[in-house]
Formats: C-alpha cells, structure tokens, sequence
C-alpha cells in the first residue's frame, strides 16, 4: 500500500515533519516528488499517532512544505545486489556512479535491507586465518586476519590513501581456491582522491575484483549515513551467498559521523561529547560489528575502516569510540612522516588484538609471536635510548643503550618502512626481524622461548657468555 | 493483562497509551511481533518502554501488552555452559530457531523444559522449611552440583518430597504446607526478578583471596572472594584479556561472564576457548562451570542495560547454593551508556556528561549485590566476587562512570596505555593500583604462605616506588652517576617488573602461576637484590654484579611449569654461589 500525503508543516535542516499521517511504520522507507518531477528519497527517523519526521538522504534543497509530495513505500531501505556488482562504481545510494561508471544499473539477483541484523555471537567464528598485507608493519606486527575490524587512525596531511590502496591491492588471503574481493566505500572524499582511487584500481586491475560505493564531498552529507551500509550489505552478500572473502574499507569515518551529528542537531537531541550524539558508539558498532565470519559458511568480512583524527587527537569521540569497537587501531605518526618514513606506522601504538590466534605454527611461522614480543620490546629500549640521548648526548649513553639507539634507527628504517609498489611476503618479513635482533646482545632475548632461541639464533662459541 | 496501543516510537523507546494499570518495570510485549520490553515510565495513561529488540517496522496503534510481571530470569537446572543474550534467551537456540542473524520476536524460554535431569532428594517429609533450604541435587557437570532449593520468600512444611528420578524441570519435585494453609508445589526451577537482589542471612567481611594464577593481582593488588574491583582503561590496554584471564583462571566455582555491549568475537573466543581449556584445580573444561550473557554492541541497547542484572542475579542464584562466584562485567561503561541512550530519550534532565543522575546509584546498587555471604536455608557460606570493566573516554579517570565506580569498589586495577604500548602485559600500573584486602587477607596469608610473605610483598612494592623517583634523577644525569646502592634498586625493580609482573597470557604456562610459584620467584628476586647488596657493601661493582649469568635464569623463571618449580629452588643457589664468587675475588684482590 503507497500513502501520498501533502501534509508537510516543517523543513528544518535535512529534516520534514510530514503530519496527519496513518499506518506508518518506523524506519520507513519514503519517497518525495517535488514539483519538477525530481524524486528524492529519505527514511522515518521518529513517529507517533499523528506526525512523522522524515529524514531525506539528498537534503532539503528546493523542496517546499506546500508542493512536495511524500509517499511511504512499506518497506525499508534496500540494496538490490547481484555478482556484477563487481567491477562496478555506485553512489551512496547503490546507483551507478558517473563519471566513474556510465553502465546501466544492474539487474538485482535480489533485494537486501541494509540495516543487516545482528550476527548471532553463538553463529560467529573465530577470526583465526592470516591476511597477507605485504607490509612489514602490519604483517610481523598488527597482523590482520579474516573477520577483523581493524581501523587506520590517520591525520590531515598522511598518507592513509596511498596506504589504503596499497591495502587493497596486495592484500591476499593464504590457501588455495579462495576468491577474495575488495569493497570500497568513500564516503565524503574530495574528487581528487575519489579520482586517485579508481585510478590506481584500474591501473593494478584490481578493480576487477572491487566494488566501489562513492560518495563524493560534494554528495548530500546525509547520504554518508547510508553508503556504508550500503557497501557491507553488498559485501555479506558476496561473502556468505557468494563464498568470497571481503575486504571492507571505509573511508573516512570522519564524515560519517559529522553527518550523523548534522541529523542529531537538527533533532535538537542533548548531545555527548564535542556534540555527537549520545548513541555514536551504538551506532558505530552496528557499522563495525557487521565485520566477521559464520561457523559453517566460506566466506568473511574483514574491515578496515580508516578516520583522520581531528587535530591527531586519539581521545576524540570518533578514534576513541572507534577503538573500542574494532579489534586494534593501525596508527599512522606525524613524526614518522617527516622522516620520509612510508608507511608512517606507529607500531607501539598500533594494535591488532585478534593477531594471537592467526599467527604461528601453521598460520605464519612458529617464531612469529615470540620475535613480534621481542621486536616490540627492544623496540620501545631503543626509543627511550633515543630520549636520553637528546638529554645527555649520545656518547653518554651505556654500551648496551647504544645499540638499542641503533636498532631502533634499523628498525624504522629497514622494517617500519618500505616502498609504495613494495609487497614483502611473511617470511620475509619475519626473517628481516632476525636479522635486526642480531644487533642486540643475544641474552638481551628475554621475550624469546629459549628451544625457539636456540633454533633461530644458534649460540656460537664466540657469542657464548665468557 | 493490561493491553494497549503504541503512541510513539523512536529507536528503543516506545511510549505506549491506556496503560494507565500497568506498574514500574512491568514485562511488557510489544505490537505483534511480540517484541519484549520493559516499562520505565509511567505518565497518566501513557507508558514509556524500552524495547529489548529492533523496533523498525513498528507502527502506532500497534498493540502492546503488559503482563503484570517484572523482567525475570529462569532460575534451575540447565543453566551452566548455557550462552544467553541480555533478557536470557539461549543464543544456541536463537541460532536453531532464526539462523545466523538475530532476528526479532524470538520467545524461548531461559531453560530447556524437555530435558531431563537425575534429581537426588535431600530433605524430608515432615521437615519445615523456609526459603533458600536444599530439597534435592542435580549433579549438573562434573564440578557443579546444583542444588534444589526452597525459592526465597517461599516457606511450609514438607508434605510430599519426590523420589529420586529422571526428571525435567517442570516436575514437581516436593509439595509444602504453607503457613497460610495452602499447598504450594515446587518444581526444580523458579524465577526471580532481575532488578531485585536475592535474600542472604548475613554479609562478611572478604577473608580469602581469590588466586588468579596473574601475578602482579594475587601478589600486589588482591581481590577477596566476595569482593569488588574495578579494571578501567583507555582501549588496547588489555582490559579485556585481563577479564578473560580472570574467568579462566580465578579458583571460583562458577564463573559468570557477561558481555555487555562488547565485540561479537569475544563472546565467540570464550566459546571456542573455554570447552578446550582445562580448570587447573578439577582438571575439567572451563565451560563445565561457566554462564555466559553476550549482549554484543550491535544487539539492542536496551537489553544491554538488562545483561548486567540477568548476569548478577543468576550468580546471586549460585551463590545461594554456597558456591563462590566470580562475575565478570565487561564492560560496566556500555551499561552505563545504555541508561545514558534511555534516559536521553525519555527527555530526563541529564547529569554529568550527558548519564542519568542516578548513574552513581545504579553502579552502587550493582557492586553491593556482591559479597562474601552466609547463605539463607540452612548452614551455607557464599561468596559473589564481582569484577567489572570500565572503559573511560578517551582514556581519562575522571570519566562519571570511572568515578561513581571507584566510590564503591575496594580494589582498583589501573590500566596504563604506556604499558601496553611498551607490551607490558598485564597492563597493570603497579604505582596507582590498589586493594584495600590486604589486611583483611593478612592472617590467610600468613597461615598459607608463612609470615614472611606479606613484608616481602611489601618490600618489592617499595622498591618499584624508590625506582620512580630515581629514575627522574637518571634521565637527568644518567644511570652510571648513581651510587652503587641505587644501581641496585634500578637494578631489582627492573628485574620484578620483567620477571616478576610481566606475565605473557598466550603462554601456556606463564598463562597460569599458582600462588606458591609466585612466592618461590618472589623470592628469588628479593633473595639476589639481598646477597647483591651484600656484594656491594664489599665493594663488588655493580656492572660485575648486573652482568651474572643469573640475570638470564631469573628472567626464564617465569616459563618453568608448576611439576619443575624445584628449578626455581636451584636458582637460589646458582645466586649464591656466583655473587660469592665475586664477593671472593673482590676479597682477594
């Protein structure tokens, strides 16, 4: 049943109270003409026995309270998705996107609410399988397995773009027969970048396993609120109906949830910390939750979401709530960027809480988690080294802090970085921190299990203790 | 039945009109999905419900139906190993009945009704009773024995006891004479509201620690069985490994673990983990004596508010049974945030930060439920030691939940970001934390680990204190510039931090170290900083002390599995016999 009502009494912001309505249900689907002809679409946010508030995704521009004409649609928001979506370029609103895709509209295999459900915890497995990202800072360090969400923390002015698409198209998963795919949703993003993006995917032909939901800086605000949603319904469709394993990345948070806070005024609602509204973390984690893998189904939905925290500031609700979300945040430093350090990783920082299970025997190697701990901790020696050495000059500094002072110089410049079109594979990597440790006194090897020591690094009779 | 229609929605609030008979915190079904809420407001006719599922697609005029009972869980038989969302509705069931996703309007009950259970009768015909005594036992698992009792509030003389049989837990197991005349029949279950804490007879004092098998807990900063703590932290600083640590290791007898508002794939690691890993102390699988509440962040928020109150009252319930309980919440800030979402909703004048005013009475009214306990119905000691997460804003302390939580708590485990960056794990600030049971747990400790113990502890604590004042010193004019006796104190509280407090969780045997490992290692430590302060009153050079091959043995330490630990006992002498070494040459030369 379609109800068209010209009852509207309020425009306010992306917001229209539409009043004297019957029958209609929350979270509604609604449809408005404007007098041109023009369609524009919008959901109902709140309703009670007379009126209801409808958001509209496009915004309010040029609609009018006498001449608009809005019609519930009995149903909620969907996404028809099918297999040739792969390849494909779309809008936040699941239509195909020019410049960058002038195909016609596909023809939907089926209708999805991009709403999605929660995954029962009971049906869920655990994220236990690696994925090669070919970078060194991730792979040895925050390792990310399928089913994760692991966030990129980055600021105004890194490199988290080249970062991303470097993701994206050297990220693969081990094992035979897999068919992997990427979903990108950008949400907010200035042409340019959108531009940078599709190029490079083109270029590495990874846009053949890609799909693309676009919308621009330009786009309607409100429209954000619905591109990601739209994007991870057509990745669990890919994945669990499809078998694939989906990479979803999602940027940039940010204007996510400035658009979410742009409803929430227009709500007039009490609002929370820097005015986002109170409810930012349920809403955030119905996004990222909806990463992961089901017992008995092939595919999975890993996440990278990727936010420029304003002003670098990690506590801001956005990082923060997003943090404690995700499995891990990949932090990417200002300081590391100006040392001419690609990618700029903060490894003390960065976390990947889920690599525990998916490295070792049989996932990478045995000595992964042992030579990650002691990495990580002759690391963090090497830069307090560093810290005393700005206090009392280098020379001042104890044989043994010396050499820490040396790794650390190693580690970011060997380790931490490397090249744009550089795809290191695990054993390298891992044989790369051998090699770094080796720097250091060897009965400095604390974090190490003593059998795997003597395996990797072999007492000598000239290293042996005198 | 108080029936309704529904005037309004918005996300997980409902206001509903003629409901002018229904109560406060009334059960109610909403529209014809049946969806479950609760109502939380009552204006003339009109009540606000927050509704426990999706409410998308619902419609004013919908119908909504009160029952005239408070939100309840199933108490009795079937209980453990069970995984329940925040209103108790198994999630393995959910999963048979709706598949992978949760969808709304599910209605299954807490316990499985079919299932039959060999049921032991333990009172007699004729014997009066009163609420909380034991009619019969239920040998559940291999380590839980549950327990028949009397609901509370229940009391009349025994005209009918069963026999012992095969039952499910409909049956009626024993009939009373109340005192009113009637006849009340008892089945094996019963249920209790959840927002109304269970009778006790008598509340203690903590007397007995809860050993962890973590160290830098059961040695710094103990928590009594029956105690509170609370874990606040900014993300990554391992919260949530410490509460996993505690739910697999702590020496309770039933572990609740509730999943407030947290990540679906840790509910899913505790499931996969805990049927595999063995109770070090009954050497069967955890999930033997565990009830887990997963109400994930992505499932309705409301029910999220009622996880915590499902969780505590289900171990209030085991405890009655005599049982020491631990219940681990993580984590208490998603609940909070729940009452936050409603209470916005609902239009109620906010306190700090956008929470209730009531946020602090609400905290305080949940740690209070815990306590070490003597049971009522007979002569039985309990305990309910509640742990709960805290996950602060940004990471700041003055958070309003980090507050209110800290006003009620005894124990407080400080979570630095520093050292989980520096994967010092457990993350756990040796110079901020506390527990106020030390005393309390003096005399057991004296009993088990001898009187030396708790000066020891003591004296490590102090050390760990010097070495923060004197590493400001150092960072200006360097290590070497001290003088030999601070050396040393750098020297030792590096080797307690590394050694000692640093504990690898995803070792298989640092995991887990018994209490009386821990004295030995303990030991070890303050033993070399003693016979090294000898050396250095001699004149010894501490860059000669700090280079012993001991250094390597004392860090190996903490890997030897518990059947080795006579290992440990030789480092001593390996300590003695190399500084005296030293101690010599230094004499002769």
């Amino acid at each position: 049943m379609i109800r068209e009502y010209t009852t509207t009494v309020e425009i306010s912001g992306p917001l229209m109270l539409v009043d004297r309505v019957e029958g209609v249900a929350y979270e509604e689907l609604v449809e408005i003409e404007l007098p041109d002809g023009e369609i524009r679409h919008g959901k109902v946010l709140e309703i009670d026995s007379r009126m209801a508030l409808v958001q509209l995704f496009e915004g309010s521009s040029g609609t009018g309270i006498a001449e608009s004409k809005v019609r519930f649609l009995g149903k909620q928001v969907e996404l028809g998705v099918s297999e040739e979506m792969l390849g494909r370029v779309f809008d936040g609103q699941g239509r195909p996107r020019a410049p960058f895709d002038t195909a016609p509209p596909i023809v939907p295999e089926k209708m999805m609410n991009i709403n999605g459900a929660p995954i029962n915890p009971y049906a869920r497995d655990y994220p236990a399988e690696f994925i090669q990202t070919g970078f060194s800072s991730i792979d040895g360090i925050n390792t990310l397995v399928r089913g994760q969400k692991l966030p990129v923390f980055s600021g105004s002015g890194l490199p988290h773009s080249a970062v991303a698409a470097q993701i994206a198209r050297q990220a693969r998963v081990m094992g035979e027969g897999e068919s992997f795919a990427v979903v990108f949703a950008a949400m907010g993003i200035t042409f340019e970048e959108a531009d940078y993006f599709i190029r490079d995917f083109r270029k590495t032909g990874a846009m053949d396993r890609a799909v693309v939901f676009m919308n621009l800086a330009s786009d309607p605000a409100i429209e954000r609120i619905s591109t990601p949603r739209m994007a991870l319904t057509a990745a669990e469709y890919l994945a669990y109906e499809k078998d694939m394993h989906i990479l979803v990345i999602l940027t940039d948070m940010t204007n996510y949830c400035d658009a979410l806070r742009e409803i929430s005024a227009a709500r007039k609602e009490v609002p929370g910390r820097r005015g986002y509204p109170g409810y930012l973390y349920t809403d955030l984690s119905s996004i990222y939750e909806r990463a992961g893998r089901i017992k008995g189904r092939k595919g999975s939905i890993t996440q990278i979401p990727i936010l420029t925290m304003p002003e670098d500031d990690k506590t801001h609700p956005i990082p923060d709530l997003t943090g404690y979300i995700t499995e891990g945040q990949l932090i990417l430093n200002r300081e590391l960027h100006k040392k001419g350090i690609y990618p700029p990783m903060d490894v003390m920082e960065s976390l990947s809480r889920l690599k525990d299970k998916g490295i070792g025997k049989g996932k990478t190697r045995e000595d992964h988690a042992d030579l990650f701990n002691q990495l990580m901790a002759a690391y963090s020696a090497g830069k307090d080294a560093r810290e005393l050495a700005v206090i009392l000059g280098a020379a001042a500094l104890s044989s043994l802090d010396q050499k820490y002072l040396k790794f650390a110089e190693e580690y970011e410049n060997r380790y931490i970085s490397q090249g744009e079109h550089e795809n290191r594979n695990i054993e390298e990597t891992l044989d790369l921190g051998w090699e770094l440790l080796k720097l250091l006194p060897r009965e400095e090897m604390k974090r190490i299990d003593p059998a795997r020591l003597d395996k990797y690094w072999p007492v000598s009779e000239e290293d042996g203790p005198s | 039945m108080i029936r309704g229609t529904i005037d309004k929605i918005a996300g997980p609030l409902v206001v509903a009109d003629g409901m002018k008979d229904a109560r406060m915190y009334d059960l109610v079904y909403v529209s014809d999905y049946k969806l479950i809420g609760e109502i939380i407001e009552l204006k003339g006719d009109k009540a606000s419900i927050q509704v426990y599922e999706e409410t998308g697609g619902l419609k004013p005029g919908d119908p909504v139906e009160a029952t005239g009972k408070p939100l309840s869980v199933e108490l009795g038989p079937g209980l453990v190993t069970a995984i329940y969302d925040g209103i108790q509705r198994p999630l393995d069931e959910i999963r048979k009945e709706a598949g992978d996703w949760i969808t709304r309007g599910i209605s299954i009950r807490g316990l499985d009704h079919e299932k039959e259970w060999d049921f032991i009768p333990v009172a007699a015909v004729g014997l009066n009773v009163t609420g909380g005594e034991v009619l019969g036992e239920v040998p559940e698992t291999k380590i839980i024995t549950h327990k028949i009792m009397v609901p509370p509030e229940v009391s009349g003389v025994i005209t009918w006891m069963s026999e012992a049989g095969k039952f499910n837990i409909d049956t009626v197991i024993a009939k009373l004479k109340a005192p009113d005349g009637s006849t009340v029949e008892l089945p094996m279950y019963h249920n209790w509201p959840v927002r109304k804490p269970r009778p006790i007879a008598e509340k203690r004092a903590p007397a007995e620690p809860l050993i962890t098998g973590q160290r830098v807990i059961d040695a710094f900063f103990p928590l009594g069985k029956g105690g509170t703590a609370c874990v606040p932290g900014p993300f990554g600083s391992g919260k949530t490994v410490i509460q996993h640590q505690l739910a697999k290791w702590a020496d309770a007898e039933m572990v609740i673990y509730v999943g407030c508002g947290e990540r679906g794939n840790e509910m899913t690691d505790v499931l996969q983990e805990f049927p595999e890993l063995e109770d070090p102390k009954s050497g069967e699988p955890l999930i033997n004596r565990t009830v887990l509440v997963a109400n994930t962040s992505n499932m309705p928020v409301a029910a999220r508010e009622a996880s915590v109150y499902t969780g505590i009252t289900i171990g209030e319930y085991f405890r009655d049974m005599g049982y020491s309980v631990a219940l681990m919440a993580d984590s208490t800030s998603r609940w909070a945030e729940a009452m936050r979402e409603m209470s916005g909703r609902l239009e109620e004048m906010p306190g700090e930060e956008g929470y209730p005013a009531y946020l602090g009475t609400r905290i305080a009214e949940f740690y209070e439920r815990a306590g070490n306990v003597k049971c009522i119905g007979g002569d039985r000691n309990g305990a309910l030691t509640v742990v709960g997460a805290v996950s602060p804003a940004g990471g700041d302390l003055s958070d309003p939940v980090v507050q209110a939580t800290l006003r009620v708590v005894k124990v407080f485990w400080s979570l630095q970001a520093k050292l989980a960056y520096a994967r010092h794990f457990p993350a756990i600030g040796w110079l901020d934390s506390y527990s106020l049971y030390t005393d309390n747990l003096k005399e057991y400790y004296d009993e088990e680990l001898g009187p030396e113990w708790v000066p020891m502890i003591k004296g490590a604590i102090s050390l760990l204190q010097q070495e923060a004042n004197l590493l400001e010193i150092a960072r200006l004019v360097g290590a070497e510039s001290l003088s030999p006796e601070d050396q040393l104190i750098l020297y030792t509280a590096r080797s307690l931090r590394e050694d000692f407090l640093h504990q690898n969780a995803f070792h298989e045997v640092d995991t887990y170290t018994s209490i009386i490992k821990q004295k030995m290692m303990m030991e070890v430590i303050m033993h070399t900083n003693a016979e090294m302060k000898k050396a250095i009153r001699v004149g010894v050079s501490p860059g000669d002390l700090f280079e012993l091959p001991l250094k390597e043995e004392i860090a190996r330490m903490s890997y030897i599995p518990e059947d080795h630990l006579d290992d440990i006992e030789s480092i001593n002498t390996h300590v003695i016999s190399q500084i005296s070494d030293l101690i010599e040459k230094e004499q002769t030369a």
